[in-house]
């Protein structure tokens, strides 16, 4: 059954954004590629690719340090990016803006230089069970070094986290809260706003996992008044290799460094070492200066397209269609319908693998994954091992859609 | 020697009739991965006893269970799996290596495997697998030949 295309805002035509983007022009398997892997990373406009390949052409040059002109440039670009993210995510201040390898890196750095300093024997850590591994790992290693306990929200049936044994679990031993803003295996949109709340109540700091948000939804830190939180660049159209970590000045500056190095310091004696302020004491060695230049280009080319709840509207609409197509396959089973998603489905099919659908479609031209999307134990409590996850981004269209479930239905009546 | 080479012979015999059949679907990914996994559809299932987790090769994504067993002077293996693409894959392995002697599996180069291009239809992470796979086979045969020697 297929979908009418859902109304786009006149601004944001869907074929135009298309053919901004060079991957999608391309064929796989002599089949058009249709990308729903978009969770995992989203493609590169060619206006990313063009500021990656013109630093390299044109100013390459090391930061910070150099006096020359180039030098000069590149720290420009460097230090101007810093500032459109903070426009970006509405941080106060530019300084409060740190760059890492990812958001993976990000959650590392607060794990160590904030947990290690601030977290003592028989206090706790809170998580949810949404969390990517990247999320749950280094709470782990925290805990177990500082004899601290680590605690889950649980998560319902549907994928929404369960708030009220939140209120349970949080108390004055709590010293961190860290969960992701949107959930990655399943596409549910978290109240984080009132985890916040619940965890400022409790004396506790927030780090927020964006890694899946930033893409979709309009972040103001501020507004949201979360203590950290932690992004990357590839999955919001920009380059890979390059993260965010933003933190209220008064916590980044009462932290220990993450990783010493050139960049970080004051002034260093063979006696002593003072650091240097926020940012760069968190930027240790010659950072990754091109990718973070062509991530501007990224951030501009996102609040080009204008209204970000409107984008997101678009892609709900896509992950409408595709949920109500889906349903109708006999045996297909959709794990996570939270209340609030972005455009993520996730699903299981009776008697197959989710391997062995994922290379069928992938035959097709069909891009999703499958797996556990670094989520273990959250598969282990809806029983399955993984899914097949499609995630769609701003230039899925609705044909694309339903070629997706069509192809889905073939592979299912050949197969069964 | 000589029923040896003949064995040999076998080895190559049915990896030439594999990378015949595989002629015959061209260049079409999709007809190609159907046709494994209804190889795999066709592999004789193993008894859940042998579904143990000594029995899981490891350095494959998917579950694959591989047993062994000498009959005479040959092994039989028999295999199964959690995905249809992994059963199809070790279905051929089997075709090709169960109820061979144990110096022919031991001395078989499985060039079909390239003729056939199945690094580029199975992708990089499977072709490890699949790798896995062989090794554990190749495996039981030198353990084989120890325990006669």
């Amino acid at each position: 059954m297929n979908q009418p295309t859902p109304h786009i805002a006149d601004k944001f035509d869907v074929h135009v954004l298309r053919g901004r983007f060079p991957v999608l022009q391309r064929q796989v398997n002599g089949k058009n590629l249709v990308y729903f892997d978009n969770a995992a990373t989203t493609q590169k406009p060619e206006v990313v690719i063009e500021a990656l390949a013109g630093y390299y052409r044109q100013y390459n040059a090391n930061i910070h340090r150099g006096l020359h002109a180039l030098a000069e440039k590149a720290t420009a670009a460097y230090e101007d990016t810093r500032r459109t993210i903070r426009q970006f995510i509405h941080a106060p201040e530019a300084d409060e803006i740190i760059f890492t390898s990812g958001t993976t890196a990000s959650i590392n750095l607060v794990a160590t230089a904030y947990g290690r300093k601030f977290l003592g024997a028989g206090d706790e850590v809170i998580i949810s069970a949404l969390e990517h591994h990247s999320n749950i790992v280094p709470w782990q290693l925290l805990c177990e070094e500082k004899n601290a306990t680590l605690k889950v929200i649980p998560v319902d049936e549907k994928g929404n986290l369960v708030l009220a044994d939140l209120a349970h679990l949080i108390g004055s031993k709590t010293k961190i809260v860290a969960v992701n803003h949107v959930s990655n295996s399943l596409g549910t949109i978290n109240p984080v706003a009132e985890i916040i709340r619940m965890a400022h109540n409790a004396g506790a700091v927030v780090l927020l996992d964006g890694a899946q948000a930033t893409a979709h939804i309009d972040v103001d830190v501020q507004a949201l008044d979360c203590d950290f939180y932690a992004f990357s660049a590839h999955k919001l159209f920009g380059p890979t290799g390059v993260g965010v970590l933003y933190g209220k000045r008064s916590l980044l500056e009462a932290m220990n460094p993450y990783q010493g190095g050139g960049e970080m310091i004051k002034e260093v004696t063979f006696e002593k070492t003072t650091y240097a302020e926020i940012p760069y004491k968190f930027e240790a060695g010659t950072p990754n200066i091109a990718d973070v230049i062509a991530f501007k280009a990224a951030i501009d080319f996102v609040e080009g397209l204008g209204d970000k709840s409107e984008l997101l509207r678009y892609e709900q609409s896509l992950l409408q269609a595709a949920t109500k197509q889906l349903k109708e396959i006999r045996g297909l089973k959709i794990i996570g319908e939270a209340d609030e998603k972005i455009g993520v489905v996730s699903f299981v099919m009776e008697g197959m693998h989710h391997f062995d659908i994922g290379m069928m479609l992938d035959a097709k031209g069909i891009a999703v994954r499958t797996g556990h999307h670094c989520t273990q134990p959250l598969m282990h409590q809806f029983g399955i091992e993984g899914t097949i996850r499609a995630s769609f981004s701003i230039y899925n269209t609705i044909e694309e859609v339903n070629f997706f479930v069509e192809s889905l239905k073939q592979i299912v009546e050949k197969w069964r | 020697m000589e029923v040896n080479k003949d064995i040999k012979a076998s080895i190559k015999d049915i990896q030439d009739e594999i990378i015949e059949e595989f002629s015959f679907l061209g260049d079409d990914r999709e007809s190609t991965i159907f046709y494994i996994m209804e190889l795999g559809q066709k592999l004789p299932p193993l008894e859940e006893k042998h579904k143990t987790e000594d029995n899981i090769i490891k350095g494959c994504q998917s579950k694959v269970w591989l047993t062994a067993g000498l009959e005479g002077e040959r092994i039989n293996y028999k295999a199964d799996s959690n995905t249809e693409i992994t059963k199809g894959l070790i279905s051929l392995l089997i075709r090709v290596l169960s109820d061979q002697k144990i110096d022919s599996i031991l001395n078989a180069d499985l060039y079909f495997i390239e003729k056939i291009g199945m690094g580029q239809i199975i992708g990089s992470q499977r072709s490890n697998g699949l790798v896995a796979m062989i090794k554990q086979m190749k495996l039981y045969a030198l353990a084989y030949k120890s325990k006669l020697n």
